[in-house]
């Protein structure tokens, strides 16, 4: 598999590569409560973490936990009830929807456990697709997206259609997606959890790589194995942070 | 640990930068856009097909209908334009009771006295402001000849100014001239059906025919465009309306006399009229019904029995555009029904879109898709639906008056005002059927919709 410096990728539009150890995203003192009627239940009860440019962390926790909340409220699909969520430079707990999307689109890279491509697309589109909300010209985009393919080397697939492809594939066209816009985190969760070991393992190698280019990375997952592989461990229990080294 | 090294790495005019490009990429945005409701259409082929369908029904009715109200309206319309819009026609009528009494008389017949009189018409000419003209004819069957060659015809004895009372033209020669009347000369003008019956090979100008045992000299030769009368009409045989030749009044009355006799079931029967017809013509049009009316009183006065009958073509013609408008509101209403039904199975099946596409819907937005974003897909959709849909229609809608035309010879007019309408009407209900659907797909939350298997 071929690595490619990506920021050669991007353009001259996307931030440049940031320095490691400089903070990415910051967490500070997050609750989440939901309320179904009149019963309310608190989620999180004040998280604060901090997120540095090249960390490849893994968030672990029992079901329950609020794992999946918390990876919401970083991909900013939620909102947190109190606290301060800081990406990159901006706080986000006050954003308005459409500044919420523009963000996602923009410093977010997201890898789902089922893929979540978009079937009617081929390989290429799917991968093109932030690119799109962000306004990139067709040509601009058309060549990101190749070079992504290359890179997670589906360059004979690009015109494919998901469903032509295995499930370890189709989450490298996700990860190539993910890695489109050149996002301040990349936030994947179970990404390996639909694979077989085989498969598994490449996306992991993958993982590696991207973190060796200096990618942060951000999982969630079950599975010790991946981690393993993570440079910090952080252990949810009961909407709190437990351990984090 | 709380002030961020970022500056100038994490610049938020990046982000500034990358909403300006937005804007400036509408129209690669909505091909794309376009591009990807295309796919999606096609992805479901048969479904989409259904959908369009009922937008196609329905434009496409829309327009046949009104081609065929319009031509229809067009074609009584025209009728009564031939008549004249400034004419008025009385025509003298055999009244019911005098009909029983001839039947139940024995003996030898006694004719039949009604109608029109010289004396009414000169009332009307001499009393009635705002009348021209008047051309009082009798009409007569006669069996007319040439040679061996004949056919039963109108024999119509009128003045001079005939031919402008209508909209007749004259194919060749000329109409019988005054002098002509003065001298009750034997003289005819044929119309084409008459002409083309007697003289089937040679030309009928210069040479004569024969009524009773009297020679006439043809003249010339009308277009019979026209001579569909009312009468006729009422009488519900308009396929036969009788073909007609003209000769000079005073001939009419000298060579065959104002009594005529015809042989019935029961017998002879006599009757003797005056005049058959006669056509007033009016100064100004827009007179024209009050004057018809006064004439009306007028005649009722001098006609107890009823003997006669009074016709205004302008006011049948503003009936016939009354009812006219009257079918073409009631073909819009129904067209417009049917392209509502095809409007909500538009939105019927955008609803049933949304909810099969929420996983998509909650990718994109996790992706960076706004909510207006979303909304564009799912309208564009929809319009292209209805679009493809009114396009197919306003063909459909042009092919079907034509075959209507060719194969069942009715008049249908194709105004262009009918396709541009009902195509605008389709992409309206495109518009108005897929926002609701379109909304409800970008008020989804993201995360519900991630979730969504």
């Amino acid at each position: 598999m071929t690595t490619i410096d990506t920021s050669s990728n991007i353009g001259a539009v996307a931030p440049p590569s940031l320095a490691a150890g400089s903070m990415v995203a910051s967490l500070k003192e997050i609750t989440k409560t939901y309320y179904m009627g009149t019963l309310s239940v608190e989620v999180l009860h004040g998280i604060s973490l901090d997120f540095y440019s090249g960390d490849y962390i893994s968030i672990m926790g029992p079901s329950g936990c609020g794992k999946s909340t918390l990876m919401n409220i970083l991909g900013c699909l939620d909102q947190p009830t109190s606290g301060k969520y800081l990406l990159g430079s901006e706080d986000t707990s006050e954003m308005e929807d459409d500044e919420l999307s523009t963000i996602r689109g923009a410093r977010l890279g997201f890898i789902f456990q089922s893929y979540n491509l978009i079937q009617q697309l081929d390989v290429l589109e799917n991968i093109e697709m932030p690119l799109f909300y962000q306004g990139y010209t067709e040509v601009e985009s058309h060549e990101i997206a190749m070079g992504l393919a290359t890179r997670v080397g589906l360059e004979d697939r690009v015109n494919h259609k998901p469903f032509e492809l295995s499930g370890g594939q189709q989450q490298r066209v996700a990860i190539a997606r993910a890695l489109a816009v050149d996002p301040l985190i990349i936030l994947a969760d179970e990404p390996t959890g639909n694979l077989d070991s085989k498969s598994g393992a490449e996306i992991l190698n993958l993982f590696d790589e991207l973190h060796a280019q200096g990618k942060t990375l951000l999982l969630v997952t079950h599975s010790d194995e991946l981690a393993e592989r993570s440079k910090r461990e952080i252990k949810l229990m009961d909407g709190r942070v437990e351990s984090d080294d | 640990m709380t002030d961020f090294t970022l500056d100038g790495v994490d610049n938020p005019a990046v982000l500034l930068t990358r909403s300006n490009a937005r804007s400036k990429f509408t129209i690669t945005r909505l091909k794309k856009i376009t591009h990807v409701g295309v796919k999606s259409i096609f992805s479901h082929g048969l479904r989409s097909m259904l959908t369009v369908l009922g937008i196609v029904i329905g434009v496409a009715a829309v327009i046949a209908m009104l081609a065929v109200s319009e031509g229809a309206s067009f074609e009584a319309q025209q009728q009564f334009r031939d008549l004249g819009a400034t004419n008025i026609l009385l025509k003298s009528v055999k009244p019911a009771e005098v009909e029983e009494s001839a039947r139940q008389g024995f003996g030898p017949p006694q004719a039949v006295v009604y109608g029109l009189t010289q004396a009414d018409i000169n009332t009307i000419r001499d009393t009635i402001p705002g009348v021209s003209n008047v051309i009082a004819s009798r009409i007569v069957k006669k069996n007319v000849w040439n040679l061996g060659l004949s056919m039963n015809t109108d024999v119509v004895g009128t003045s001079v100014d005939y031919p402008s009372s209508r909209n007749y033209n004259l194919r060749a020669g000329r109409f019988f001239s005054q002098t002509e009347v003065r001298d009750h000369s034997n003289v005819v003008v044929l119309s084409d059906e008459v002409a083309d019956t007697l003289f089937p090979i040679d030309n009928p100008l210069g040479q004569s025919i024969k009524i009773d045992s009297d020679y006439y000299n043809i003249v010339g030769i009308m277009e019979s465009e026209g001579f569909s009368n009312l009468g006729q009409n009422q009488a519900g045989s308009s396929n036969s309306a009788p073909t007609r030749i003209f000769i000079p009044f005073t001939s009419s009355k000298s060579r065959f006399g104002e009594t005529t006799t015809r042989q019935t079931a029961g017998g002879m029967e006599s009757e003797t009229v005056e005049l058959h017809e006669a056509i007033i013509q009016i100064n100004d049009q827009e007179t024209v019904i009050e004057v018809g009316e006064i004439i009306d009183q007028i005649l009722q006065r001098r006609h107890r029995d009823a003997d006669y009958s009074i016709e205004i073509p302008l006011a049948l013609l503003r009936q016939a555009e009354a009812s006219a408008l009257r079918d073409q509101i009631v073909a819009g209403a129904i067209a417009g029904i049917s392209l509502l039904v095809g409007g909500i199975g538009i939105m019927n099946i955008m609803l049933a879109s949304v909810t099969e596409r929420t996983r998509e819907i909650g990718i994109r937005r996790a992706l960076g898709a706004k909510k207006k974003d979303i909304i564009a897909q799912f309208l564009i959709e929809a319009v292209i639906l209805s679009g493809v849909g009114g396009l197919i229609g306003v063909v459909l809608g042009i092919i079907i008056p034509f075959i209507i035309s060719t194969f069942w010879g009715m008049t249908t007019i194709v105004t262009p005002i009918a396709p541009i309408l009902a195509f605008s009407i389709s992409a309206m209900i495109g518009v108005i059927f897929g926002i609701y659907p379109s909304m409800r797909a970008a008020d989804m939350d993201p995360v519900e919709a991630l979730r969504h298997e």
